[in-house]
């Protein structure tokens, strides 16, 4: 064998191996899918699908009527999103916009790897946070018997999504060119003004990413939501009373159910719906980026 | 020619960066509605030295300034004085046109609407009248709406001088304006500064000579942060008094 068709081999074989890499990535991803669509087109046997996505009541094990209805769950999921979301962002972008404009660079080099090994700590340990000083604070406050509802989970995963938040913003605004604040600065700007009606603008591709990837980890979260919003099935009445999230849902009832009946199917197409958010969200936050950079070439 | 009325004044200006000394001990003279350009060779100190005319070097860590600059008799250093306020009065177009990424009507307003002018009809009067006057309307006056990036680079140095203008400066400082684009649009901009000098005080710096022979009053010359030269431009480029400055200016080095 020749040198050239030795190396021409080589090329080949490095090709194969990556290709091979790449299609497995996609391979599992489809994979997951199918095993969750598959898994759920059985529960809709029995369940009709509009009952299962607008009815109020989860009730699979009643000897009377079993009901599915996820709505209850749907609602909650999207009430600790959103509570999360309104914690985390505000606080987030002051906390990015701190790091990248006003604090002292010695405080950033300390601040930013702290900030980031927060994103490390497992949702356990937040969830025992959770119950033991959120709790009773929130009772307190709100003269509620117990603190274990939407407002303890909402915070909770506000402590969850606050890392990449403030990572990925700060990150965005250090790219905004120099010139930029410069050319405000030279205009007779405030560094306050500069950095709200230029920077942040500027930046906004990127805290937008941030908040899209915050709000991701809040709906996908199980542990903590699990552990901290009391986990009543009922419909909630406000961001004062126990919540059960979808996730929180099949974590508590897979591994009781019944394999291959209609409740256990039933839990796989929740899990269909969680998938199909997340897919959403991810969809909707790509679009917009794209949407901005195009803009802002 | 008109009688002389001094705007800035530069007093035995000490700058540092660190340990490193940018500018020793300079002192010079612009003249109100007269413009004054700053030569010398790359790293010579006159970016440096231009910004420390509206505090721009401010903004940079670790820098260090002696001396003072008087506008109009008061030191802008003076703890007392606020350089936001400073800025507003000396305008500032810099190397690389640098328009924000937003509309170009909306680069124009930009200066008003931080100074608190919310006057709808104003604004547009004002946005209209600075590209006026950085000839800029007539190429745009029909797509006001689009984004700034779709101009071309002279087109967004001219926007950059009409988002200068808006707020009404005393003093424009150009720092290299036509380094990064092409000789036409160059020929505008040096146009454009021979008329802006009715109202406005300029300081230009610039690598190219024959651009600070065409465009300015004074002249100063500068080499490793020293100032070595500054008088009249015909003075400086007929019978220059110093050895350095007749070898710069015919070309024997930078």
């Amino acid at each position: 064998m020749n040198r050239m068709s030795f190396a021409r081999l080589k090329e080949s074989a490095i090709k194969a191996f990556f290709f091979t890499n790449g299609i497995l990535a996609v391979l599992v991803l489809i994979g997951i899918f199918c095993l969750l669509l598959f898994t759920s087109v059985p529960a809709f046997r029995e369940i009709n699908i509009k009952e299962f996505l607008i009815d109020k009541n989860w009730n699979p094990t009643s000897p009377v009527k079993e009901e599915y209805g996820i709505l209850s769950m749907i609602v909650s999921t999207f009430m600790v999103t959103l509570g999360a979301l309104i914690i985390a962002v505000p606080l987030g972008i002051g906390v990015a916009a701190y790091l990248s404009d006003v604090a002292h660079w010695k405080v950033r080099e300390i601040a930013k790897p702290i900030v980031e090994v927060l994103a490390g700590i497992p949702s356990v340990v937040i969830g025992f946070l959770g119950i033991v000083l959120f709790g009773p604070i929130i009772a307190g406050i709100f003269g509620v018997s117990h603190g274990l509802n939407a407002v303890n989970g909402s915070i909770l995963l506000a402590i969850m999504a606050l890392p990449t938040i403030i990572s990925i913003s700060e990150d965005s605004l250090n790219a905004v060119p120099r010139a930029y604040a410069e050319a405000s600065l030279a205009l007779g700007a405030s560094r306050w003004q500069t950095l709200i009606r230029v920077r942040i603008p500027a930046a906004l591709s990127g805290i937008l990413a941030s908040m899209m990837l915050g709000m991701g980890r809040a709906i996908g979260e199980t542990m903590t939501v699990l552990m901290v919003t009391g986990n009543a099935p009922a419909f909630p009445k406000g961001f004062l009373s126990s919540i059960r999230t979808m996730t929180a849902n099949i974590a508590i009832e897979l591994g009781e159910v019944p394999y291959y009946t209609t409740h256990y199917y039933a839990l796989f197409a929740i899990g269909l719906v969680l998938f199909i958010i997340t897919f959403l969200v991810n969809l909707a936050s790509d679009i917009i980026l794209h949407k901005y950079q195009e803009r802002e070439q | 020619m008109r009688e002389l009325k001094e705007k800035i004044e530069v007093r035995n200006l000490n700058f540092y960066y660190g340990e490193n000394q940018a500018l020793k001990n300079i002192n010079i003279i612009c003249q109100a509605n007269l413009v004054t350009a700053i030569i010398g060779p790359s790293g010579c100190g006159k970016s440096t030295f231009i910004r420390t005319l509206n505090r721009m070097n401010d903004v940079i860590l670790g820098v260090r300034i002696e001396g003072e600059v008087l506008l109009d008799s008061k030191n802008i250093y003076l703890p007392t004085v606020d350089e936001v306020e400073i800025r507003r009065r000396i305008g500032m177009v810099f190397q690389k046109p640098n328009p924000f990424p937003k509309s170009i009507f909306d680069n124009v307003a930009y200066g008003l609407r931080i100074n608190g002018l919310k006057s709808k009809s104003k604004i547009e009067e004002i946005v209209e009248k600075s590209l006026i006057n950085a000839a800029l309307w007539d190429e745009v006056k029909d797509r006001l709406k689009e984004n700034a990036f779709t101009l071309s680079g002279g087109q967004q140095q001219r926007l950059c001088i009409a988002r200068s203008l808006a707020v009404e400066p005393e003093v424009i400082l150009f720092d290299e304006p036509c380094s990064a684009i092409d000789p036409i649009a160059t020929g505008k901009i040096e146009d454009l500064i021979q008329t802006l000098k009715i109202n406005y005080t300029v300081v230009i710096v610039t690598h190219n000579m024959q651009q600070a022979a065409r465009v300015s009053d004074f002249t100063a010359f500068m080499m490793l942060g020293e100032l070595i030269e500054f008088d009249n431009t015909d003075k400086i480029f007929t019978y220059p008094s110093n050895k350095l400055t007749e070898d710069y200016i015919t070309g024997r080095f930078g």
